[in-house]
């Protein structure tokens, strides 16, 4: 699920591949919370070019993760979603709260 | 309601199978010949349905998920998912977007609101105690092969 996570201009992108259901997510989560916690990156993004699928356990898993960043003093932005999730994105509203690319 | 063709197909309550009733459904639609987007939305719908059994249903147990895929006549897609689990007291309440029994979990209470906006039709019925079936209908575009 996770593949790598590189720096882009200060910004630490998790690079994500596979799919995102309820199954996957809270091992995601282990991991993502993990390196924010511990790095405590200003700017964190999440790039789902790789996912090919996501439902709404996927916006609990973005959402979470833009809590956790906001109680770091940081900010969370999606990068590369399909145009697919940014359909389940838009539907959670995700848009208003996290920036998305 | 004419069936064309149907399957029939029930698993365990384990979270890994959320992916195996979406590969479940893709296989059976392949010869509907439905759109990249038609078989995303069915796909996440059927995932959010079996995921509900799972997380609230089953809380702390294992029990059957049934799933039933009908191709219908005109390109309809008749989906059923049904569990025997707890059921659900408030139909109502729990179709609210944003309503979950699981924050701990991060579920983000949009389930139901995705099966609704992504399937033409939904219906859930459930008794207390005694489980829960969701039914989903979709019309495909196109006359398929």
């Amino acid at each position: 699920m996770l593949t790598d996570i590189k720096n882009d201009n200060g910004t630490a992108v998790a690079v994500l591949k596979g799919e995102i259901d309820h199954h996957n997510a809270k091992s995601l989560r282990t991991e993502l919370d993990h390196y924010i916690v511990t790095v405590q990156p200003e700017r964190f993004a999440i790039d789902f070019g790789g996912i090919t699928f996501m439902d709404s356990s996927g916006i609990g898993l973005i959402m979470g993760r833009s809590k956790l960043m906001k109680e770091c003093g940081g900010s969370l932005e999606i990068r590369n979603a399909q145009p697919y999730i940014k359909r389940v994105l838009r539907l959670a509203g995700v848009e208003r709260i996290v920036k998305v690319m | 309601m004419e069936v064309l063709n149907s399957i029939k197909f029930t698993m365990p309550s384990l979270s890994v199978n959320e992916s195996t009733a979406r590969a479940v459904v893709s296989s059976f639609l392949i010869q509907c010949d439905p759109t990249v987007e038609e078989l995303s939305d069915i796909r996440t719908a059927v995932s959010e349905a079996v995921t509900n059994a799972v997380v609230h249903a089953y809380r702390g147990t294992t029990g059957d998920i049934e799933l039933t895929v009908r191709l219908l006549r005109n390109r309809e897609i008749y989906i059923r998912v049904k569990d025997k689990g707890c059921g659900i007291s408030d139909i109502e309440q729990a179709m609210q977007p944003l309503f979950t029994t699981a924050p701990e979990e991060e579920r983000s209470g949009l389930g139901f609101s995705v099966m609704e906006s992504f399937m033409d039709r939904l219906s859930v019925r459930s008794v207390t105690g005694r489980g829960t079936t969701v039914i989903m209908r979709k019309r495909l575009s196109g006359n398929g092969k």
